[in-house]
């Protein structure tokens, strides 16, 4: 199944290709990035490869547009890592900041434009509660304030209800595992926690080894049910995975067996599937005997459609019907059905009523 | 091409398969069924550059939501791309609505400039910026400049060019508030005014068509050189006095669209900008002392 939307993942794999773009392709192109959150990643690449006087005037005012907002949420990024590690010091514990704002921290190649919204981090599960204290001590507040809601987050979830800076705004996700603890699969934060790196200057703040970021970032995605953000995520990984491969050659077989450790062989299975279909990254065979799973093909299908739909232009059929069931799948991945239904006929019964009330 | 070569139907029927139309540095490609709009269009933009390009800056539609609310009291959705940023409007509110779309678009994405909330109009080569206070008879002033020979260059939003500090023309209609309109009616026979949209969050809102040698000269950048904090009050005398222009930065930085994302680059322009503006308070009750004050400035 071929990806709508090819010139977009072409500026994303071969950049220097922008400078052959049509101002029509670009009228496709731009619409489509701005949709995913990709502008800013496209005018770092335009900027990295000189190519700012090469593009039309308009098209390299929208992407350093989009890049001046990635560099402004950057700079805020490394603001609040300051803070909160000045806030979590006393704990005595590691912090690890993960997805975007481990990216930004330790300068990764996904760092490059990135947009974000809101910082993740993970921390020991028995520091959860010391953790959240300290944040509230230095100004974070906790935004659901639904009796039901924290008891979802907080008997079920891998994270506390996200927390919200009342200066600044900043959203935090204060994450004890990288999945629910209700999931169908279980993994090993604390194998990632003892192989974290610390970061320069930093008391108690550490990003995930290489592989573990690659390996977090990808289970992420794969149990999403939300695709707004699907293929800057991918492409978050396609630029990890084509730096560290082109670093080092153990790199592919390492990343197997740390999947095949922490547990997490099937996400990367899945992601290293759609990113050989939508960027056309070529990874070896991989030694993942557990990652294989009834109806794989399906889920593929699925997820390729749900990855490519961010923009009405490059919606394949069925494409609505694709995001459906994976959110369906997504929840079905966080929970046993005898909590999974409960749930949802909550969540069912009470939109009803705060729709009924606001209408 | 200019707008008011196409008949109203054959606008109408262009804007159904979307219209590229240019204001200052960007080209907006706008799509509608609304007749409002096309008559809001024909009234307002007449003297505009429309045409078909290859690359548009923003796609923009304005459409009915899908099921009954098309039929019982009609609403009217604002779309940038496959995004709507705000909550529908009722119907006949459109022609408003695309007003404040495209001052999104333009304030929420354009940071390639600096952006901020003030009117600026230009005379002798030297642009005049008004910061918006609220009521303080910001778009009336604009307006009656306008109407009075002056060159319009932004009513809502003040481009800043990042690479000279000039000001970059927009020249899209001035947007009016309550009395403000008939005072504006009432000052010249020239004033073009469109349908009023009546009961929006702003009260009754109407546009004011921007003068066509404003439109004409749209391309064509101007110096900052004074910034004028204007202050209508009922039978007030004329006075002017000087404005610190450390106040008139922390204005202009705190009321500007993207200072702050701009970073270092925001603070340079802006400290250049006041570099080259000299700063004052202007307060008056007479439309006349207002004009000749302003005449002065430029003198």
């Amino acid at each position: 199944m071929k990806p709508a939307c090819s010139d977009l993942i072409l500026a994303l794999t071969s950049p220097p290709a922008m400078a052959g773009f049509t101002p029509a392709q670009w009228d496709r192109i731009v619409p489509q990035a701005r949709a995913a959150g990709l502008l800013g990643r496209l005018g770092a690449l335009a900027a990295q490869h000189n190519l700012a006087a090469a593009l039309p005037k308009p098209v390299w005012h929208a992407l350093e547009a989009g890049l001046v907002f990635a560099e402004r949420q950057a700079l805020a990024v490394h603001y609040e890592l300051a803070k909160l590690d000045a806030a979590l010091a006393g704990l005595g514990i590691p912090v690890l900041v993960l997805k975007g704002a481990a990216y930004v921290a330790a300068g990764s190649p996904a760092a490059a434009g990135r947009m974000m919204t809101d910082i993740d981090i993970l921390v020991p599960k028995q520091a959860i509660h010391d953790t959240e204290a300290a944040l509230m001590l230095t100004g974070w507040v906790s935004s659901h304030h639904d009796a039901y809601d924290q008891r979802y987050y907080r008997q079920w979830m891998h994270e506390i209800p996200p927390m919200q800076h009342i200066r600044s705004g900043t959203i935090l996700d204060v994450h004890h595992n990288l999945l629910p603890e209700t999931a169908r699969i279980r993994t090993r934060p604390d194998l990632i926690i003892a192989a974290a790196c610390p970061l320069p200057d930093r008391v108690c703040l550490h990003v995930p080894s290489e592989p573990d970021l690659i390996l977090h970032s990808a289970t992420h995605l794969m149990h999403e049910g939300e695709w707004k953000h699907g293929l800057r995520d991918l492409s978050d990984l396609y630029a990890l995975i084509v730096a560290a491969s082109d670093r080092h050659d153990e790199f592919w077989p390492q990343l197997a067996e740390r999947a095949r450790e922490l547990n997490l062989e099937r996400p990367l299975a899945l992601v290293l599937v759609q990113l050989q279909r939508i960027f056309g990254l070529q990874a070896p065979a991989l030694d993942l005997p557990r990652a294989r799973r009834f109806g794989d093909r399906i889920i593929r299908d699925l997820l390729t459609r749900a990855l490519s739909g961010y923009h009405a232009s490059c919606r394949l059929p069925l494409t609505g019907f694709a995001e459906f069931i994976l959110f369906v799948r997504s929840h079905w991945l966080r929970m046993p059905a005898h909590l999974l239904i409960p749930h949802l006929l909550y969540k069912a019964v009470k939109r009803e009523k705060v729709t009924a009330e606001e209408g | 091409m200019r707008l008011a070569e196409l008949s109203l139907p054959e606008l109408e029927s262009r804007l159904t398969q979307g219209l590229g139309l240019v204001t200052g540095p960007f080209r907006f490609h706008l799509t509608s069924r609304q007749k409002r709009v096309a008559q809001g269009l024909h009234a307002l933009y007449a003297d505009f550059e429309i045409g078909t390009f290859d690359y548009y800056d923003y796609h923009v539609r304005l459409a009915h939501p899908a099921g009954i609310r098309r039929w019982l009291r009609p609403q009217i959705f604002f779309w940038l791309d496959d995004f709507s940023p705000f909550k529908p409007l009722p119907a006949d509110h459109d022609f408003a609505q695309l007003e404040w779309g495209m001052n999104w678009c333009i304030a929420g994405h354009a940071h390639h400039y600096l952006m901020l909330h003030a009117a600026v109009l230009e005379k002798n080569g030297q642009a005049v910026i008004l910061p918006g206070d609220p009521g303080a008879g910001k778009s009336t002033l604009t307006a009656l400049l306008a109407l009075s020979g002056w060159r319009l260059l932004s009513d809502e939003i003040t481009l800043i060019d990042r690479d000279d500090g000039m000001v970059v023309p927009l020249a899209r209609p001035v947007s009016l508030k309550n009395a403000s309109i008939d005072v504006v009616r009432n000052f010249s026979p020239a004033a073009v005014i469109g349908e009023a949209a009546r009961d929006t969050h702003k009260g009754t809102v109407a546009h004011l068509k921007p003068p066509a040698e404003s439109v004409a000269r749209m391309a064509e950048k101007a110096m900052p050189r004074h910034i004028v904090f204007p202050r209508w009050r009922d039978g007030a005398a004329a006075r002017s006095s000087p404005h610190s222009k450390a106040d008139a930065f922390i204005h202009a930085a705190s009321h500007a669209f993207n200072y702050s994302l701009l970073g270092e680059l925001g603070f340079t322009l802006t400290a250049q900008m006041l570099d080259c503006c000299d700063c004052r308070n202007f307060e008056y009750s007479r439309l006349s002392d207002a004009l000749e004050f302003f005449e002065g400035l430029v003198a």
